[in-house]
């Protein structure tokens, strides 16, 4: 019988060096293959001549990546998938951390890694895309965001009434 | 949600002044994680990393393990033990504490908590049981932020069991005033349809709400739903279609807010998953397709921006285009914007022009005519991935002229490919295409060595299987076979001579077989070479035992005695006390056979012809010894899995979800677990200890049906028939090829140039020539080849069959030219004085005048008398089409007019039998095709009704049909030959189960030529519920205890019970009963147990028990997936009531 599949499997991001910054899987998988997939990411992608595609096969899953400055975009799709589309989905994560951290470099995004989770769940959920518009993500990030600063001062209470 | 922010914002001014950028004040740059991070850049070894690594994570779990540890900790812990998981180092001492602090944090720390949560653990984990609670407290929170993120959690993993715990307030949330909250339960729904679609079959008119949501997004969501839901069954949402153009319209249009656009393109990704939609939808429909062509040719004409997202819609629009029924003005702008994509110089949208233009050159092969050159240069590209793609396309194109270049190609590729799975699927395809289009047996045969060779053992094990069901069947000449096989031999022994250690095991496997039944064609071989060349292969330090298996059975095959008696005494000696049980009988068969030549001759004939060589796999002549063991008090056979799955099962925690588990006798592990549920309930009233085994399995033997017996007790029984196929199939002979080196003088190529080019230009050039050879010539290149004019050198063998198995008639192409009678009187006579057969006389009769009536004309009472229900239906068939009648009159409603007479078409030995309607399948300017199934007591048959509907004749009509999960057999000759304009063929094919799936489908081909000699084809595809395969299976309890224990496949799930004035248990039994013609063979208290069988006899078994209001039902089957298919039907069954 035919296996259902959302259409995305993984994410990954990592640096120059192949050290990871951010992994997301969308369906369910052994932690044996998610290092498989790790490693073979990295070489694969790091390997890769200039003037490639920005395609490659990898067992039954196409895989795109794309390189902005120091940190790779990483993305598993089902062979069918339109790549083109995967690769607009890279660039609009991209976009949205540059709009949340404002000129996004690697660094925020390793010292900030959850932020960077909390902006990938509210743009692609169960392995689909979820939400284009960076504002409507922004404003849902900030929103979570503005609670904690609320619960630090002593305005908790309200809050509270306002939700 | 944007409501949260405007309050939270407005209510605190004084923040957003401190920090305006939320992400831009680094703070964590200072805390403990920023100090970790930092430490970790300064370290210059791994080991460095793994010290400081190790003593972080001693830190981290002495803290959380603290009583003193606030929830704010707890939260920058762990997000410090999410960074060292990414590392690579293991922190599972936290998964725990991640769940904690979901479960008791604020907002912000439960955030932190869930992602940490979704990070540790995967979908199996059992810890994961443990934020049901959680989730579930959430889904049900006032705080909107809250509810937000149990969605989110749900989405990405949720222990599926536990998914009807949550359903209700999951599916609630689709009325949520919310679009955020609508949105994300949709898709939570989404991810259940994928993981458990049973689970959310109740809420499909939910989804329907979902795509009429007056928020864009909440709609967009619901698409992924229906894309899959169309997927799988294309004919339930036709009617969405109008609704699904209007909004493509609307978002082409820019209809929709700016918040949709995408780099100032409206929606895109909503473009793409209509465009996806439509396809499906149009696919073989050429009324549904007719809606569509409007949008679609305005999707072409808006999407011209130079933005890469408009090229993906491009590209989705395209695929779109060829998938449905075809319109010419479209399939032409689409074929330039094809072109657009290859010729561009990006990289990347050449690579999705090569994917578009592999996906459609079965169509138009002309259009990778069009773009050779480019082709070509693809093939030489430096990027893999580019060559890849284009071998994809030319093995479409693939002929018998241009296979040998096709395949060196792929071979020179396969040669530099270090990837597993690109070897295994190309080497597939050299196989499939050498089996196919070869040209000559010595190309054939080398190029199977070199797939062998190159696929090692990674190869799906059909290849070498077919490989020698191939050789050892033969083809049409004898000689020819001869040669084949000779060569065969030829090719290996120099092989043996040489190195074998390094080739891999499944070709030593091939070799053994090949030398073991041909090599004594080759006259000057002495037999003791050859095994002693196999006994080298025993010797070898890397033979595999399965390979030695071979191997001594080839000796066995072999062996004479005298000479070579030392060899084969040495090696049975050797492997006589092997310790591989296997390779120990083999030792004795060597042993045994070689000292009695005359029983050799009698067990392994040598040259005998092709025979039914069938596996007893049920192993009954065991029968008997497993009957004596179970009455001596022996515990029933369990199959691994199942012992290990119980062994798991007290080990694990219980799985079950709430208030759905099974009663503890069937799903608590005793080590009665696997026995008879008949057997249960007969002894429950007993001791209940296993000496009442006995009397149960003392007197039974297993009932296999349709499995011959073909061992007996003293081995292998001697009655054989012969292939009946073998004879009948008329096998065109080889063609005359000019041999390996034919690429040069491919005359009759393409080339269009023949003006004197540069040396590598010129190169290329004969490349093209030889590539692309033939396709011009023919209009349409089936990927089957199934249309190919051209005759294939091999008959094509099913494949997954080794040699063992048993050869089914279904293969059979039937070639027959003869044309089917056309006018009504006349079939009905033909079949009419066909048929001697007595018993039926009464019926026949009464068909005889139904027809006579119907061929003088007076369907058309019929059709006035039906047409007030019928209106509007079948709207594909047009008036113009419908020129069956000898009279058509004034009808009004041509398409049930069409139908009624149809009906009288049906083959009169089919004609009193209930059938489905007639549908519609697909047509065009001069076909018209439409089909029905009619149920028999032990087959179901598919008639296909072709139309002749044009004003002239038709030439060398072939009609071909096949299915993956059927076995198809043509019942009389299928329609061929000609076909006088408006007249009408039929085909008759029986259908079999071969795979169960919940729907299956028969797919097929119409070629045919036109007066004017032009080649067209039409394909259509027809699904068949599994339900009109399932008969009722009559066993007795006896048997059914019996069968229980042999069946190895099972599912079990809780039904809903019918509540009417009757007892529950009987009137569900009686409901299924009526509803899939099951067979009930018991009642027993709050028990029944139930049998049927998918044709031809695929048996399925039923055990229902009433449990706390509901219906507990485990089904089980020899056959793989059928107890899923049946449950879903039995389910579908139930809510249809």
């Amino acid at each position: 019988e035919r296996k259902r599949h959302c259409s995305m499997r993984f994410m990954l991001l990592f640096s120059r060096q192949g050290k990871l910054r951010l992994q997301k899987w969308f369906t369910s998988m052994s932690d044996r293959e998610k290092k498989k997939i790790i490693r073979d990411m990295t070489t694969m992608v790091l390997a890769r001549q200039p003037r490639s595609c920005n395609f490659m096969q990898w067992k039954d899953l196409k895989i795109v990546y794309k390189r902005y400055a120091s940190l790779y975009f990483c993305l598993g799709v089902e062979s069918q998938e339109n790549e083109l589309l995967a690769l607009e989905i890279i660039h609009r994560y991209v976009e949205l951390l540059d709009k949340y951290f404002g000129n996004v470099c690697e660094l925020d995004i390793i010292f900030n890694f959850e932020k960077a989770y909390f902006i990938l769940d509210e743009f692609l959920m169960g392995g689909e895309v979820q939400e284009t518009s960076k504002q409507i993500v922004n404003r849902s990030i900030e929103a979570s965001d503005m609670l904690q600063e609320v619960r630090f001062t002593d305005m908790h209470a309200h809050t509270h009434k306002c939700t | 949600m944007s409501d949260v922010v405007e309050k939270t914002l407005t209510a605190l001014p004084s923040l957003l002044s401190l920090d305006s950028h939320p992400g831009s004040a680094k703070l964590s740059s200072t805390s403990k994680l920023g100090n970790l991070i930092r430490g970790i850049t300064e370290l210059t070894s791994k080991h460095e990393e793994e010290k400081l690594i190790q003593h972080e994570l001693l830190a981290i779990k002495e803290q959380v393990s603290s009583p003193n540890t606030t929830m704010r900790q707890m939260k920058e812990l762990m997000v410090r033990s999410i960074y060292c998981e990414m590392l690579g180092y293991e922190a599972s001492f936290s998964y725990i504490h991640a769940i904690k602090l979901a479960q008791q944090g604020t907002v912000l720390e439960k955030r932190v908590g869930y992602l940490a949560v979704s990070l540790f653990l995967n979908e199996s984990h059992e810890l994961l049981l443990l934020l049901v609670n959680t989730v579930l407290k959430d889904l049900q929170s006032t705080n909107l932020i809250e509810v937000c993120m149990a969605l989110t959690v749900v989405s990405q993993m949720f222990p599926k069991d536990m998914i009807p715990a949550i359903l209700p307030l999951v599916e609630e949330k689709l009325n949520h005033p919310k679009e955020i909250i609508r949105r994300k339960a949709v898709l939570a729904l989404y991810k259940f349809y994928l993981i458990a679609p049973n689970q959310v079959q109740h809420i499909h008119n939910k989804f329907r709400k979902a795509l009429c949501d007056k928020d864009p997004g909440v709609m967009t969501a619901s698409l992924h739903i229906y894309l899959q839901m169309i997927q799988e069954n294309p004919d339930a949402y036709k009617d969405l279609t109008p609704s699904f153009v209007t909004i493509l319209k609307q978002v082409v249009g820019g209809k929709l807010p700016m918040d949709f656009n995408y780099h100032t393109v409206p929606a895109p990704w909503l473009q793409i998953q209509l465009l996806r939609i439509l396809a499906l939808l149009g696919k073989n429909d050429q009324s549904t397709s007719e809606v569509m062509y409007e949008v679609l040719d305005e999707s072409l004409r808006r999407a011209e921006m130079n933005h890469n997202i408009t090229y993906a819609i491009l590209y989705e629009c395209v695929k779109c285009i060829y998938t449905i029924h075809p319109k010419s003005d479209l399939l032409e702008k689409a074929a330039k914007c094809i072109g657009n994509f290859v010729l561009s110089p990006k990289i990347n949208l050449k690579y999705l022009g090569l994917k578009a233009l592999t996906y459609v050159v079965q169509q138009d092969p002309k259009l990778a005519l069009q773009h050779q050159m480019t082709i070509i240069e693809c093939l030489d590209h430096p990027d893999l991935i580019i060559k890849r793609e284009t071998l994809e396309l030319l093995f479409r194109i693939t002929n018998a002229q241009n296979v040998t270049v096709i395949v060196e190609k792929m071979l020179e590729f396969l040669c530099i490919s270090e990837d597993d799975h690109t070897t295994i699927d190309l080497v597939g395809k050299v196989a499939e295409l050498a089996e196919k289009y070869a040209p000559d047996n010595e190309w054939f045969i080398e190029t199977m060595n070199t797939v062998f060779s190159l696929g090692g053992d990674m190869m799906q094990p059909d290849i070498p299987n077919s490989f020698l069901k191939l050789l050892s069947e033969g083809f049409d000449s004898v000689e020819e076979d001869r040669k084949l096989k000779l060569f065969a031999v030829n090719s290996y022994v120099p092989l043996l001579r040489g190195e074998p250690g390094k080739l891999p095991q499944r070709f030593l496997q091939v070799i053994s077989w090949v030398l073991g039944e041909y090599s004594h064609l080759r006259e000057d071989l002495e037999p003791a070479e050859v095994l002693s060349l196999l006994a080298k292969l025993l010797d070898m330090k890397n033979s595999s035992s399965e390979t030695k298996s071979w191997v001594l059975m080839a000796m066995t095959k072999l062996c004479k005695g005298g000479t070579d008696a030392s060899v084969t005494q040495e090696v049975s000696e050797t492997y006589s006390s092997s310790l591989d049980t296997v390779l120990r009988q083999r030792a004795h068969e060597l042993q045994y056979l070689s000292q009695d030549p005359e029983l050799r001759a009698r067990v392994l004939p040598r040259g005998a012809n092709p025979e039914t060589l069938e596996v007893d796999s049920s192993l009954s002549f065991l029968d008997r010894f497993v009957s004596e063991a179970l009455a001596a008090g022996a515990a029933p056979y369990k199959p691994p899995h199942q012992r290990q799955e119980e062994l798991d099962q007290s080990k694990a925690l219980s799985l079950e979800p709430y208030g759905l588990s099974l009663p503890i006798s069937m799903s608590s592990c005793s080590i009665t677990d696997r026995q008879s549920p008949t057997l249960l309930s007969m002894s429950s009233g007993l001791s209940g200890d296993s000496a009442d085994l006995s009397h149960k399995g003392g007197s039974s033997a297993l009932k296999l049906d349709g499995v011959k017996r073909v061992w007996g007790r003293e081995g292998y029984l001697a009655q054989r028939e012969p292939v009946e196929e073998a004879a009948q199939v008329e096998v065109p002979s080889p063609i005359q090829s000019p041999g390996r080196q034919g690429e040069g003088d491919s005359l009759h190529s393409q080339t269009p140039t023949q003006t004197p080019t540069p040396e590598p230009e010129q190169e290329k050039q004969q490349l093209a020539s030889s590539l692309f050879v033939g396709l011009a010539s023919q209009s349409s290149v089936s990927l089957m080849g199934k249309s190919e004019p051209t005759p294939q050198r091999f008959r094509r063998k099913a494949k997954g069959q080794g040699p063992g198995s048993s050869f089914n008639a279904s293969e059979q192409i039937s070639s027959s030219l003869i044309s089917p009678p056309s006018a009504v009187d006349n079939l009905l006579c033909n079949n009419l004085l066909d048929s001697n057969n007595a018993s039926e006389l009464a019926e026949q009769t009464s068909q005889l005048s139904q027809r006579l009536t119907t061929a003088n004309g007076t369907c058309h009472t019929e059709a006035e008398l039906t047409e007030p229900d019928t209106k509007g239906c079948n709207p594909a068939l047009r008036r113009d089409n419908c020129v069956v009648a000898a009279d058509p009159g004034p009808h009004d409603d041509p398409g049930r007019l069409t139908e009624v007479c149809l009906d009288s078409y049906l083959p009169a030995e089919l004609s009193g039998l209930s059938h489905s309607e007639i549908a519609p399948l697909c047509a065009n300017q001069s076909l018209n095709l439409s089909a029905c199934h009619v149920q028999k007591e032990d087959s179901l048959i598919l008639v296909v009704f072709i139309i002749n509907s044009s004003e002239s004749a038709i030439q060398q009509m072939l009609l071909q049909v096949d299915s993956e999960e059927l076995e198809v057999s043509c019942l009389c000759d299928s329609p061929a030959g000609e076909m006088t304009s408006h007249s009408v063929a039929v085909g008759q094919y029986s259908l079999t189960v071969k795979r169960p799936a919940v729907h299956v489908e028969v797919v097929g081909t119409v070629s045919y030529q036109l007066p004017a000699g032009t080649s067209q084809s039409l394909q259509f595809s027809y699904k068949v519920p599994l339900t009109s395969f399932i008969r009722p299976f009559v066993v007795s309890t006896e048997e059914y205890g019996t069968m229980w224990l042999s069946f190895s496949h099972d599912t079990k799930q809780n039904l809903t019970l019918i509540n009417d004035n009757q007892e529950p248990l009987t009137a569900t039994l009686n409901a299924l009963k009526k509803k899939l013609q099951l067979h009930v063979v018991e009642v027993i208290g709050m028990e029944g147990i139930v049998a049927c069988r998918l044709l031809q006899d695929l048996p399925c078994l039923m055990h229902c028990r009433v449990n706390a209001g509901w219906l507990a039902v485990w089904l089980r089957s020899p056959v793989p997936d059928l107890p899923d298919c049946l449950i879903y039907h039995c389910q579908r069954a139930l809510q249809s009531l």
